[in-house]
């Protein structure tokens, strides 16, 4: 029989040290697979946050360069003015990017840095303990909101990627999900088409991707699976929140030919 | 005796029993492996019933890329 489907050649063959129905490593074999099939595994340099996915680098097998909490976008911005030619993501969860990380991402989408940013929503703070974070629902528990999150306490769930979509810089945004199968294709579609925006120099772009936290939801793995499906998508509804590539596309001067003499 | 489509080989290392993989399986060729792996877990098995196509699902949902796919 034909082998058909095996882990990709750029996952190191370590363990990871997620908890078990985590989305997180779902995304990483996704960043792999891509690595390979589009062949940009020498051209990748990864951002990963401090939070569950501080370790990326131990697992995806490309350049990474950590960063302090929230400033991925800015180390990015750093390397993707130094070395053009590499294709920059930044990996980051939604305590980091939504929370000490607004400012840079709004500012680098603002000024259209090519680069990618992969966000990781799973609505709660999960390496320190399961805190509330300000991508929480309303009602939702955590340790630091025992009894549901109030609106008029904390305030509301913040939507960073439709702030992000109002910025004249960000060229392509979508959400997604990686709670089943269809999800999961739609991620890995949604990420390629990142970095192609980025590798066609079009603008910012970002991924964010609602992931299942198990542990720090209290639930069963697959129970934490289908709650993103009945409760979560009606706060953060899936779908492209911004593709402006087409028009960016035309905007772009076609390469000058030679002058005829 | 018809002719199988389809296997998988589950690292049962590498597995965490989350239980993705038998929930998403469309064929129920996924059951728990019924002994402990070495970190503690409770890994899938392969339960060769004949009916895998070898649609890949399980590899799809698989949190580990633990899982092997065939088909032919």
């Amino acid at each position: 029989m034909k082998k058909v489907y095996a882990r990709p050649k750029y996952l190191k063959k370590v363990h990871f040290h997620y908890c078990p129905g985590c989305g997180h490593s779902i995304v990483h074999r996704l960043v792999c697979e891509l690595a390979e099939e589009m062949k940009i595994q020498d051209k990748l340099i990864g951002i990963p946050p401090p939070g569950c996915s501080v370790f990326t680098y131990n697992y995806i097998d490309t350049d990474f360069v950590e960063s302090a909490h929230g400033r991925g976008a800015a180390v990015a911005t750093g390397i993707k003015r130094a070395c053009p030619e590499a294709l920059v993501f930044t990996y980051q969860g939604d305590g980091d990017i939504a929370a000490i990380g607004t400012g840079e991402t709004i500012h680098a989408a603002n000024r259209g840095e090519k680069i990618t940013a992969i966000f990781i929503n799973n609505a709660v703070y999960g390496m320190t303990g399961g805190q509330m974070a300000p991508t929480t629902l309303i009602d939702m528990k955590t340790t630091t909101s025992p009894f549901g999150r109030e609106k008029d306490i904390e305030g509301f769930p913040i939507k960073l990627s439709e702030m992000v979509a109002l910025t004249k810089g960000a060229v392509y945004i979508e959400r997604t999900t990686v709670n089943s199968p269809a999800g999961i294709k739609k991620t890995k579609k949604a990420i390629k088409k990142a970095f192609q925006v980025q590798m066609d120099n079009l603008g910012y772009s970002l991924v964010e991707i609602l992931s299942p936290c198990p542990t720090n939801w209290k639930m069963r793995e697959i129970d934490s699976w289908k709650w993103i499906d009945e409760v979560m998508v009606n706060e953060y509804p899936p779908g492209v929140i911004k593709d402006t590539t087409n028009e960016q596309k035309k905007k772009k001067p076609k390469k000058k030919g030679k002058k005829k003499k | 005796m018809t002719k199988k489509k389809g296997r998988i080989e589950i690292d049962q290392e590498y597995c965490k029993g989350c239980g993705i993989c038998i929930h998403f399986c469309p064929k129920d060729s996924i059951s728990p492996a019924g002994k402990l792996n070495a970190s503690g877990y409770m890994p899938a098995a392969f339960n060769d019933n004949g009916k895998c196509t070898g649609c890949a699902i399980c590899a799809l949902v698989c949190a580990e890329a633990s899982i092997e796919v065939y088909r032919g």
